[in-house]
């Protein structure tokens, strides 16, 4: 069963809130939206409250914003075509550089575990790699075409330089950089949802994938390295994701944003019927036909369509979500 | 536009205007949307090839609103003038502006093609649900200006 206690609902956007990202200590909150701003949130004794709000960095709504692993820089996707990096080196937040490249809307911006590596994506149906050196410039490394719609939503795996991205074209597709000729190339394409694909989040060993759509269901992606004891073939010699679990009936409308939470392995989905809802794994389940079960369904989380959610990275249970009605809300959750 | 897609579309008659009851002029009585109300909101919406309305074409129609107050949902189902109208996501997309003008935010709102009157009824109705590229399209000066203009009451 369990408990979902909202914290506190922050309060200052003007319209639809976008996303929310947790800042990788768990200490402070980013958010943006159709305002064109980014409020960056932090606790004074009890209470969340705005400690910063960058304007200026875009023409358009920002759809995502996303902390490198350091904390040090923050990262901004923006409807402008652009994508804006955020440091604090003069003590302030400042825009110090400009990523432009993309035909449209930017959709969603990811860093690499190890901070060396940027990834964009666009309606304009490619995915960028963007290359980070050693005096903070951005060179892009490479422009990935392979999906045939708008790309909605990019992921480094937690672990090892490994991207999955998330399109309209219904497809997820993974990315890794060949060793003989150090160019981009995608591995594997999951081909099973029946609408665009939203979002998708890993889980912590790596070897899992969770993504949610607009065919209201989600779904969990094992991946086979060859050689496995399944017996599922691997051509190519490379590793193979299968979906062995669909959770369906459970959504009765688009799922936006999904977030597998890597202290607690719970699964967190926000959803266009305005509810949060969380999933665990069964005690008794096999992992390779595993089965989940919705452990709490939070009705009226927010007024409108939650469009993004994220699992606190340090403070077990804590959950930050984005939503329409122009709110973004912290909950506390109790198994 | 160099030439019409549809040179002479079948004309329908304009609904009557709405009596205005007692019940709805009694402040005391909720008064819940219902699908007249909202294809009055749409129907006097301007096709973008002819100088008629969406009603006169027959594009909408009030048997194909349906609401439900319950579950804050509408859905509105349009009929394109011919099977591959290039107009179509044009027409949904005002459709889907003025309601949102409209409607409360509570409001869920699908405009979607009637099944089996457009040759790409499937892509259409995507695009017209993902509520990003809805999105990104208002903030689109040059198309929000073509969509005002088919809203604009003449």
């Amino acid at each position: 069963m369990g408990k979902l206690e909202l914290v506190q609902s922050l309060k200052g956007h003007s319209g639809r809130v976008w996303d929310v990202c947790w800042h990788p200590q768990g200490n402070s909150l980013a958010s943006c939206g159709m305002d064109k701003t980014i409020y960056i949130w932090g606790k004074v004794g009890s209470r969340w409250t705005i400690k910063t709000k960058l304007t200026d960095g875009h023409q358009r709504t920002i759809r995502e914003i996303s902390w490198s692993p350091d904390g040090n820089y923050l990262a901004s996707a923006s409807f402008d075509a652009t994508t804006a990096i955020w440091d604090k080196k003069s003590g302030e937040f400042e825009c110090n550089a400009t990523l432009e490249g993309h035909e449209n809307e930017v959709k969603s911006v990811s860093w690499s575990k190890s901070g060396q590596l940027l990834a964009t994506c666009s309606r304009d149906k490619s995915v960028w790699i963007w290359l980070v050196t050693e005096d903070d410039e951005f060179e892009c490394a490479s422009v990935l075409n392979a999906h045939t719609q708008d790309v909605k939503k990019v992921a480094w795996h937690p672990h090892v330089d490994i991207l999955a991205s998330a399109s309209y074209d219904n497809t997820i597709k993974l990315f890794k950089e060949d060793e003989v000729d150090s160019d981009w190339m995608c591995i594997a394409t999951l081909d099973s949802h029946e609408s665009t694909v939203w979002s998708l989040a890993f889980d912590r060993t790596g070897t899992r994938l969770a993504s949610c759509s607009d065919d209201q269901t989600v779904k969990i992606w094992q991946e086979y390295l060859p050689g496995n004891d399944q017996g599922i073939a691997t051509p190519g010699n490379e590793p193979v994701w299968k979906c062995v679990c669909t959770l369906s009936g459970y959504h009765s409308r688009t799922i936006y944003d999904i977030s597998w939470c890597h202290l607690t392995d719970l699964i967190a989905t926000a959803c266009g019927d305005d509810i949060i809802r969380i999933f665990k794994e069964n005690v008794d389940s096999n992992p390779n036909e595993p089965t989940f079960s919705l452990l709490y369904t939070c009705h009226k989380a927010h007024s409108q369509d939650v469009n993004s959610i994220m699992w606190n990275p340090c403070l077990a249970g804590f959950l930050a979500s984005a939503s329409d009605d122009g709110e973004v809300k912290i909950w506390k959750f109790d198994e | 536009m160099d030439q019409l897609e549809n040179i002479n579309p079948k004309l329908y008659d304009k609904t009557e205007e709405r009596d205005i009851t007692a019940e709805e002029e009694d402040e005391n009585v909720v008064d819940e949307f219902d699908s007249r109300e909202i294809f009055d909101m749409i129907r006097s919406i301007n096709d973008p090839e002819h100088p008629l309305t969406l009603e006169q074409l027959n594009v909408v129609e009030q048997n194909l609103v349906e609401v439900d107050n319950m579950r804050n949902r509408v859905i509105v189902k349009f009929t394109p003038t011919i099977p591959h109208c290039s107009m179509a996501t044009l027409i949904g997309l005002s459709i889907r502006v003025q309601l949102l003008r409209l409607l409360p935010p509570r409001f869920k709102v699908n405009v979607e093609i009637s099944p089996g009157t457009h040759n790409s009824e499937h892509a259409i109705n995507k695009q017209l649900a993902d509520k990003e590229r809805i999105a990104a399209a208002m903030e689109n000066n040059h198309l929000i200006e073509v969509i005002n203009e088919c809203i604009a009451f003449r």
